[in-house]
């Protein structure tokens, strides 16, 4: 009968399916290791690429890599539900009181490079420095700066004098680093584009001329500019370099650190020992991000 | 009847006797858990919403009638979701200026104009169109549509109502035709040959005749559209901007009710008052939607019970 | 006006303006008809075009490369099959089933009435309130975490109404004299929906069933906060990647993050990865729209 045709095939492919995930799972306690890995968006993509080259290295070992935002990353270590967070701002003392009360293990800190939070203009604005104060002026809520003469320049070939702001959604660690020290904790102006991800920051102001954004230097494209910034008018601008971030002349950098519970064990010891290590660091700085001290390639 | 008889009928294995009850049982439970699961929807989202009401920062009205939405501000936190309201509502409206007369168009041509076989690649094709993923939408609005509305409109900004409008029109054109369709199906036909009869076109009997007698139907049609709209996310997330800002013209970004849940829901930590605002969020949404699909509901029962 | 029998039958002005009318109006129609269609046709040849240079078997076989922006999609690809797979293991049973009762036990009042309702509404809400569902019941409640299981009763709920409408459409087509003869020669209510209604509905049940593969696999939404990852290393074509307790990848939401949030990814990769997602849910459809058109040409009655 049709009917029984139709159930016995499903039957037959869930129980190849099931027994696929039972000999999986089996296989999991014949050595193979995962490592949980969650938080800051910004660093979600050298999470992966160190998750993808670690692979070659220790082939016993998964890293599932999410992202979701450093508070998340950190919630998620507080709840010990993994093994690594990521995170782009340091814990907040009653987050560290928190999972020590939670899981009984102190957090532990481990630094593991910087990251310049570029400023990017479309690669035809003639703007190319930047002082805090005016892009202060630009994006806090009440700010004076709307328009791109109000900067002492003109958009080639665009109708609209207006800056079309690009920002981050809420929440996001590389958005509350901004807010802290560009706009000393103001709000933002409303009505900025909040992007989701970082690369559609740089995206969207590369197919708008007339637009400004925010992102890690990671994510610079040849249809982009970074714009040198100063730390006040008069004062020399920099631009988002290696250098300038480890001699901290630029001045909206930031350290980027892992988080475990208690000193790290075991394969999660062996992997942050490799991300420390050379080969770790260049994968940093392929990336796009600042390693700890300058690597060779 | 002798009992000898009797006996030989009841021969049937006890197994299966119990077996059969068993399944009905399974039936009836499965029968009543499309609405365990509407109650589990509303009881879960309500129960993570819920600790907001009573949160000092929390203010119902604010909440609703305000536009400053700073969610994690660190001087003065405010949840106003109005300005992401109107988005929705801008998106969902433009969305339907063009849907409903191509939808209600398309629908006519369906179901009166075209031979069979037209018919059926027609149906075919909005079936296909109804399948496409949302998320394919907004890569479609995040890519194309945004370069080409910079190209003819000359906005400074590709990603704004205008984009969205567009998509979320292709994406509920499908459900507009396919119930709109049902609707004019339902009209009998004796009506439409009492009219032909009488030496009207097609047309005058579609304007005359069929318009009026499915009208119900076709309101039906719309407000699901709305509904479908009103409740797309991934589409909308990719191709409106994203701006919370109270739009003054197609050109401009907004963002919606959908989109900011989905945008901020995964950077908010468990429990926060962050979190559970966008759980409040997910409420108003869900009794949005479920007006409008009551409603429907009720207008195309209307027809039926007419009939 | 004439006499002339004749002249009676020539068109008067009033039924030129008629006919004009007709022809505009269904030529307008037509053109509403095919404006919907052009655009589909064009943005997909437009995809596929832009993909072209990536599009390759190699291209479905392979891991992503070089921080994502080289090699393949293998791991979002068997990640939404784990998802597609567990999400119809739950809610096809549960989906035909619930249509069984709707169309064979069912009585006419007001509980039939409240599940009609809920079934639309189940329909009706944003995949985004199944979203925060999903991580209020199942990841936080139920305490499964952010898993495949989490991710796939979240996506079984949501498709859950596809089956059940179907399922009810195909038992409703099954004649009414069917069942009766049935129950003529004594069978009972089971046995005559076991014997008589499903064997002669399993097509239209089984288009309902494949609608909810092409809706299960297109969705982001409801499984970006309840179990899939950004990321996830594993070996190349690996037919059992990932643990039911585990988080995976899954292609819709691979396309999001690769058009939001990876630099300098060439720009074919985003757009293959598109038409895949695409192709896979256009063909499952696609099946289900044969199997139709089969079982009703070979209908009996």
């Amino acid at each position: 009968m049709k009917i029984n045709k139709v159930i016995s095939l499903i039957a037959i492919v869930s129980i190849v399916i099931l027994v696929g995930v039972g000999c999986k799972k089996s296989s999991e306690k014949t050595g193979i290791t995962t490592i949980q890995n969650k938080g800051s968006d910004t660093m979600v993509n050298l999470a992966q690429a160190w998750a993808e080259v670690y692979k070659k290295v220790a082939p016993n070992v998964e890293v599932e890599v999410s992202g979701g935002g450093s508070g998340v990353g950190i919630a998620a270590l507080i709840k010990g539900t993994v093994d690594i967070a990521n995170a782009s701002r340091n814990m907040k003392p009653s987050e560290i009181e928190q999972a020590k009360k939670n899981t009984g293990k102190e957090p532990k800190e481990v630094i593991i490079g910087y990251d310049a939070l570029a400023i990017y203009v479309h690669k035809d604005n003639p703007l190319n420095e930047i002082t805090v104060e005016q892009l202060r002026e630009i994006y806090s809520e009440g700010g004076k700066i709307r328009k791109w003469s109000e900067l002492g320049v003109k958009i080639p070939g665009a109708k609209s004098d207006e800056i079309v702001l690009v920002s981050r959604q809420s929440s996001s660690g590389t958005y509350e680093f901004f807010r802290e020290h560009i706009l000393n904790n103001r709000d933002f102006r409303l009505g900025s584009r909040d992007m989701n991800g970082s690369k559609e920051v740089v995206e969207l102001v590369s197919n708008t001329p007339t637009a400004i954004g925010y992102s890690g230097m990671g994510y610079a494209t040849p249809r982009v500019k970074m714009l040198k910034v100063a730390q006040k008018e008069g004062e020399p601008a920099f631009a988002p370099t290696v250098e300038n971030v480890h001699n901290k002349k630029y001045p909206i950098a930031r350290s980027l650190q892992i988080y475990t519970l208690g000193e790290p064990q075991g394969e999660i010891k062996k992997y942050i020992d490799w991300i420390l290590s050379d080969e770790g660091q260049r994968t940093v700085q392929e990336t796009g991000y600042i390693p700890l001290k300058a690597v060779t390639n | 009847m002798n009992q000898g008889e009797t006996k030989k009928l009841k021969s049937r294995p006890l197994w299966s006797i119990y077996g059969e009850k068993a399944i009905e049982i399974l039936i009836k439970v499965s029968g009543i858990s499309a609405i365990i699961f509407v109650f589990a929807i509303f009881f879960f989202i309500f129960r993570e919403a819920f600790p907001v009401l009573s949160s000092p920062n929390f203010n119902l009205k604010e909440f609703l009638f305000s536009s400053q939405w700073y969610p994690t501000s660190a001087v003065n936190v405010r949840y106003g979701t109005f300005a992401l309201t109107i988005g929705t509502f801008s998106v969902t409206a433009l969305a339907m200026v063009i849907a409903v007369p191509f939808g209600i168009g398309a629908a006519i041509f369906i179901s009166e104009f075209c031979g069979k076989r037209l018919k059926e690649t027609l149906k075919i094709t909005i079936e296909l169109l109804a399948a496409i993923p949302s998320v394919v939408w907004g890569f479609i609005g995040l890519t194309i549509m945004s370069k080409l509305i910079t190209q003819f409109t000359g906005a400074p900004v590709g990603v704004n109502v205008l984009n969205g409008g567009i998509i979320l029109a292709l994406m509920s054109l499908p459900i507009i035709v396919s119930i709109g369709e049902d609707a004019l199906k339902a009209v009998p036909d004796t009506y439409r040959e009492a009219s032909i009869a009488l030496g009207a076109t097609r047309w005058q009997m579609v304007r005359r005749v069929l318009l009026p007698a499915a009208k119900n139907g076709l309101l039906a049609a719309v407000l699901l559209g709305i509904g479908r709209a009103v409740g797309e996310t991934m589409a909308v997330l990719m191709a409106t901007g994203h701006a919370v800002h109270i739009p003054h013209g197609l050109l401009d970004s907004v963002r919606t009710l959908t989109a900011n849940i989905a945008a901020e829901l995964g950077e908010a930590p468990e429990r926060s008052e962050h979190y559970q605002v966008l759980f409040l969020t997910g409420v108003l949404l869900f009794c949005i939607t479920f007006v409008i699909n009551i409603t429907a509901d009720f207008v195309i029962r209307g027809i039926k019970r007419k009939q | 006006m004439n006499d002339n029998p004749q002249n009676l039958f020539v068109e008067t002005a009033f039924v030129r303006k008629k006919k004009r009318q007709e022809t505009v109006a269904k030529s307008i129609f037509l053109a509403m008809s095919v404006a919907m269609i052009v655009p589909l046709l064009l943005i997909v040849g437009y995809l596929v075009v832009k993909a072209y240079p990536s599009l390759s078997l190699e291209f479905l076989l392979d891991i992503p490369r070089k921080g994502m922006t080289e090699g393949g999609i293998w791991p979002a690809f068997i990640g939404t099959i784990y998802l597609v797979a567990l999400s119809l293991a739950v809610s096809a049973p549960i989906g035909v089933m619930a249509g069984i009762y709707l169309n064979e036990y069912a009585k006419d009042n007001w509980l039939n009435r409240v599940i009609n309702l809920a079934v639309i509404n189940l329909a009706g809400v944003p995949s985004i309130v199944h979203a925060l569902f999903g991580l209020g019941a199942f990841v936080y409640a139920a305490k499964f975490g952010c898993s495949i299981i989490s991710a796939s009763l979240t996506l079984a709920i949501m498709t859950l109404p596809v089956i059940i409408a179907s399922t009810r459409e195909a038992l409703a087509s099954v004649p009414m004299n069917f069942r009766e003869a049935c129950w003529n020669v004594g069978a009972t209510r089971w046995q005559t929906i076991r014997r008589i209604v499903l064997p002669n509905s399993i097509g239209g049940i089984l288009t309902g069933v494949i609608l909810q593969v092409s809706r299960s696999a297109g969705e982001t939404a409801p499984i970006m906060f309840t179990g899939a990852v950004f990321y996830k290393a594993i070996e190349r074509g690996d037919l059992f990647p990932y643990t039911l307790d585990g988080q995976c990848m899954a292609l819709s939401m691979h396309l999001y993050t690769l058009a939001t949030q990876v630099p300098n990814v060439s720009e074919s990769i985003p757009f293959a990865t598109a038409v895949v997602l695409l192709a896979t849910v256009l063909l499952v459809n696609a099946t289900a729209i044969v199997i139709r058109t089969l079982i009703r040409s070979k209908k009996k009655w």
